[in-house]
């Protein structure tokens, strides 16, 4: 037993945990900072809707959908040059973050759209009908009513991030998935594999427990 | 108090929803609206408070042209018009009390005045002991009292019902129409509502309009219409009635 993890060392598993949770962390809050407003834009601007404005919803949803039909790995390559001007370097954690975020963001809209797509019309028209303030809606009506939706969201999101940031190794970022690769893909070290996918499962566990304790506590439905 | 000139609304598709409407609205008045559904009822209630604007003609408030308000003007305006629905409009994730305080929050109404005036209204609506439950636990009775709560929270002039006891059963529809006739007594309130049921209409308007595809049939006191009436489709209102 102790000779089948030979291969640890542990302070290269803390490392890579740590920059894993650098990254998702770093990646989540910037997701979920863009994708609330996106997918409220999107919401509001679509047919029907109290700002409707198909130009532009038509736009944002294109965009949305390109950066969503880019296979991660791909995104990741694709933006070094926006990374570079936007964080001053394409490698390492600080590297990932703009292509995990240009990843995730997109798709964490529209689960944010699809969550206030849930609201009944007939409450965002009752509080038209009180002389709210297009803001108001917002603040007040449509994030507060889809709240477990933009939660549960959320979790998914959290989640993908963390299958993507196991490919952010290819700009040199680190992590658990760089690590998997390298030492046990590359170097057929099957102890650090098991040793990282237990670590990124108990993670993603961790993840979808919280969320949904979170996604339960704000749902009054 | 209400004024319609006029009025024609049509749908982007060219339908039309309403044809030369003209109504006048006494203060003061329990105004009932009848129509099958696909009569435009919703839509001409929509229009007093400017959910929805005309494609011709005038809707006028106290004077003022609703359709030429700004949005600000709009906001004013509602903000004296409480509305309440068929399928109450709560928000799901406040509490009675946090939905009967939204208009007064919106408003910019501090927070000690807000809470005096939400116990005051739930006393009055009769789920003062629910105020910190939410709408998912309460019958649809009760969440009408609420939803009729929210709309008198800024005291307003003017309620507007849309379909308001369509989805209550029979007894809990008496006791929610008693509390309207009474409210609007003790406030004065103006009350239009919109129904499809004659028993509606009987038990509490003081005034009645018949809407048949967009047309307005007839307009007058209830007694008279119904006791007088030989246009067909009142006639087939009240034939539905009896049956």
């Amino acid at each position: 037993m102790i000779d089948f993890f030979h291969n640890i060392v542990w302070a290269d598993i803390a490392q890579a945990t740590f920059d894993t949770l650098l990254m998702l962390g770093g990646s989540f809050a910037l997701t979920v900072m863009l994708g609330i407003p996106l997918g409220v834009l999107l919401f509001l601007t679509d047919r029907g809707q109290i700002s409707q404005n198909i130009a532009v919803n038509r736009l944002l949803g294109f965009s949305v959908n390109i950066l969503r039909s880019i296979p991660f790995v791909i995104l990741l390559i694709m933006m070094i040059p926006l990374t570079l001007a936007l964080v001053g370097t394409s490698l390492g954690v600080a590297g990932a973050i703009p292509p995990l975020v240009a990843g995730a963001a997109p798709f964490y809209a529209r689960l944010v759209e699809s969550a206030l797509r849930e609201i009944p019309r007939s409450t965002i028209e009752a509080v038209q009908a009180m002389g709210a303030t297009r803001i108001q809606i917002i603040t007040k009506v449509l994030v507060p009513e889809a709240l477990p939706g933009i939660v549960s969201g959320a979790t998914i999101t959290a989640i993908a991030l963390v299958s993507f940031t196991a490919m952010a190794g290819v700009v040199g970022a680190g992590g658990l998935g760089d690590l998997a690769i390298r030492y046990g893909y590359q170097r057929f070290q099957g102890d650090v594999m098991l040793v990282t996918v237990a670590l990124l499962i108990v993670l993603v566990q961790l993840i979808q427990f919280a969320g949904d304790r979170l996604a339960g506590a704000v749902d009054h439905r | 108090m209400i004024r319609l000139e006029n009025v024609a609304k049509r749908f982007g598709d060219g339908t039309a929803a309403l044809s030369a409407i003209d109504l006048e609205i006494p203060r003061g008045a329990i105004f009932g609206i009848i129509g099958r559904s696909g009569a435009g009822k919703s839509t001409l209630l929509r229009l007093i408070n400017g959910l929805e604007h005309p494609s011709e003609g005038n809707v006028l408030v106290d004077g003022a042209l609703v359709s030429r308000l700004s949005e600000s003007g709009l906001r004013k305006l509602r903000r004296r018009i409480g509305m309440i629905f068929q399928s109450f409009g709560l928000l799901a994730n406040r509490t009675i009390a946090a939905n009967v305080a939204l208009p007064l929050e919106l408003d910019g109404v501090a927070r000690s005045d807000r809470e005096a005036r939400v116990a005051e209204l739930l006393e009055r609506v009769g789920i003062a002991d629910k105020a910190s439950s939410y709408p998912a636990e309460l019958s649809g009775g009760q969440r009408q009292r609420v939803g009729i709560a929210r709309a008198l929270a800024t005291r307003p002039e003017i309620l507007l019902c849309d379909e308001a006891t369509s989805a209550l059963d029979p007894e809990t529809t008496r006791s929610v129409l008693a509390l309207l006739a009474d409210l609007s007594r003790e406030m004065g309130l103006t009350i239009v509502l919109i129904t499809h049921e004659m028993e509606v209409i009987r038990a509490i308007c003081s005034h009645v309009a018949v809407l048949d595809h967009g047309h307005l049939v007839e307009v007058g006191p209830v007694e008279t219409v119904f006791t007088a009436s030989t246009r067909q489709a009142t006639l087939a209102l009240l034939g539905d009635e009896r049956k």
